[in-house]
């Protein structure tokens, strides 16, 4: 199975690893959940979009990271998988 | 019932009403402790069980100035397990993480009641998981020796951990294994509890001048050691390296200058936070460029300061805990360096000194529209510390400044209203942050004196609205109306409650 992982567990990164899969299921953790999960699901449901991915496991572990580095980490994480 | 700010005040509580409510109140005293010449000596804290006759719902106190070091509060917590002892009422000035005992005692009712002025790890999380039988009570450093001496605090027994006591049993913290500096916060304790214990790792013959007077003392217990040297004072307190924490440090010191604080005379505080240091370093570097001398400086002293005095750039030091080894040492040899009382640092009627300083540089958990601060629990409502000085020095100061990043791993910490309020916007000044700097706009004084300042000067809407460009808006999140504590204002009235979270 192929994945790739990009960030880091620091304050203010996140940690997001994909891998692939059959169907699109997004799983967030994050420091500021209860604040921000939507904005957080939103960044990756429409940065997946941009790419024109439909199914794939996204695990994404948030400390507390702003959205671009969020989409910079995906979008990384995503060329490791298909590299 | 709400107070003055419309936060809900549990019922048989007195709703706060104004930062300087209390100059229209009579200080009330009730009698010190009664004296006597020597003291009894113990041979084990189960000894003090039995001869105090401790027993099922009793009043204990302990001072934190052995902090994350303590073992004083452990060992009677111990005991209080061992015994079985039920609904004791426990009121140590602080509470750290090494205190983790004291959350099994309070999950199984052996302890029952809380009264501290900062609160965090497993004791703070144990009040907000509502383990807690009765309503933590979080005081300030003022509002605390304000308690006891008017009676609204009565303590049975006072265990205080004294690093050096002598023969007549005068106490003091300036030398021995365990030596932590002043023992400020254990002077009320000390003169108006019912009875009091001094437990020390270290006898001597004579103290002079000693902070703790002996005449008030019941009994002596020696143990191995008080506390864990490396937990009780950090080896030095640094400035930041941080660039923004840095540039929040920079751009307060030049305000502070363009407001004329940095004169003859000068008197200040801040706190042992990075940022805080980083500002009294810029400080200090204006002074020494201006050929300004300050009068003094107040609160837990750090190395920074005791340095300042050296260097004759302050005349004297007022301190109630030193936070780091280089205090403690200075303590003991410089006679400028004075150990004082929490009474005589923050007390609201005792002629103390945080009413005489001229600026103090705060940090803020939140901080909201209105300037009300929060450093009493985190955004979620959880417990993460408590006013200690926070609330009595922002209201003794002439200007006090909150010095924080406008964000903190995608919090805004500005928000439209605080968590929970800790300190008053009545007194709260200037909010410095890395994007810009906002004035209290009951400050019209100082808005006229930074009209044509260069600094980033706007209004703390602006702020706001800056950092949710950064963040976005956060959601609301989801809290209970279980009430699990309430803070305390300096003058006995509650200026918020604590909610179990969810």
């Amino acid at each position: 199975m192929k994945r790739g992982i990009a960030g880091s567990m620091e304050s203010n990164d996140a940690l997001i690893t994909v891998k692939e899969s059959d169907k699109l299921s997004v799983t967030v953790k994050s420091i500021v959940y209860d604040f921000f999960h939507e904005q957080i699901e939103k960044v990756i449901y429409d940065t997946l979009a941009e790419r024109g991915i439909g199914n794939v496991e996204v695990i994404c572990e948030d400390k507390g990271a702003l959205d671009y580095t969020i989409k910079a980490r995906l979008l990384t994480a995503l060329d490791r998988m298909e590299g | 019932m709400k107070n003055a700010l419309n936060r809900y005040v549990p019922e048989g509580y007195v709703p706060f009403e104004s930062a300087s409510a209390y100059k229209n109140k009579e200080r009330k005293l009730i009698a010190p402790k009664k004296t006597s010449e020597g003291y009894e000596t113990l041979g084990s804290i189960s000894d003090m069980f039995d001869r105090l006759q401790i027993k099922d719902g009793m009043t204990l106190s302990f001072h934190h100035h052995l902090r994350n070091g303590d073992f004083v509060l452990n060992m009677v917590c111990e005991e209080i397990k061992r015994r079985g002892l039920k609904n004791m009422k426990l009121a140590p000035s602080s509470v750290f993480p090494g205190n983790a005992i004291l959350a099994e005692l309070i999950e199984n009712e052996n302890v029952t009641k809380l009264y501290t002025d900062y609160v965090n790890g497993p004791v703070a999380d144990a009040i907000c998981a509502g383990k807690l039988k009765e309503l933590c009570e979080m005081h300030t450093h003022g509002g605390r020796p304000m308690a006891i001496e008017s009676g609204a605090l009565h303590i049975d027994v006072a265990v205080l951990g004294v690093p050096a006591v002598d023969k007549k049993g005068n106490g003091s913290g300036f030398s021995g294994q365990s030596a932590c500096g002043s023992l400020g916060y254990a002077v009320s304790d000390l003169t108006y509890a019912d009875k009091v214990v001094f437990v020390t790792d270290n006898i001597v013959d004579r103290i002079d001048n000693p902070q703790l007077d002996g005449k008030y003392v019941d009994y002596v217990l020696k143990v191995p050691a008080i506390g864990d040297p490396s937990g009780i004072v950090s080896g030095t307190t640094k400035i930041t390296k941080d660039p923004v924490g840095l540039k929040i440090a920079r751009n307060a010191a030049q305000l502070l200058d363009e407001i004329g604080l940095i004169k003859d005379g000068m008197s200040m505080q801040t706190g042992a936070g990075g940022t805080s240091l980083a500002v009294a370093y810029y400080v200090r570097n204006r002074m020494l460029e201006k050929g300004v001398k300050g009068s003094f400086a107040s609160g837990g002293i750090t190395g920074y300061f005791t340095d300042m005095l050296e260097e004759g750039l302050l005349d004297e030091l007022y301190d109630v805990q030193c936070f780091d080894l280089k205090a403690v040492q200075s303590i003991g040899r410089n006679a400028a360096h004075h150990a004082m009382s929490g009474s005589k640092y923050a007390n609201p009627f005792d002629d103390n000194v945080v009413d005489k300083l001229d600026f103090v540089i705060l940090g803020a958990t939140e901080i909201d529209l209105d300037f009300n601060v929060n450093v009493t629990t985190d955004s979620h409502g959880k417990i993460m510390g408590g006013s200690g000085g926070h609330s009595d020095t922002a209201h003794g100061a002439k200007v006090t400044v909150i010095t924080t990043n406008l964000v903190k791993s995608r919090m805004p910490i500005i928000k439209e209203h605080v968590t929970t309020v800790t300190t008053p916007g009545e007194d709260v000044d200037v909010l410095v942050t890395e994007r810009g700097i906002a004035i209290n706009p009951r400050r019209t004084d100082l808005l006229e004196k930074l009209r044509n300042s260069r600094l980033p000067i706007c209004t703390i809407e602006e702020l706001l609205e800056t950092a949710y460009g950064i963040t976005g808006r956060p959601e609301k999140p989801a809290v209970t109306d279980v009430p699990v504590g309430v803070v305390v204002y300096r003058d006995g009235t509650v200026i918020d409650t604590i909610y179990k979270t969810k």
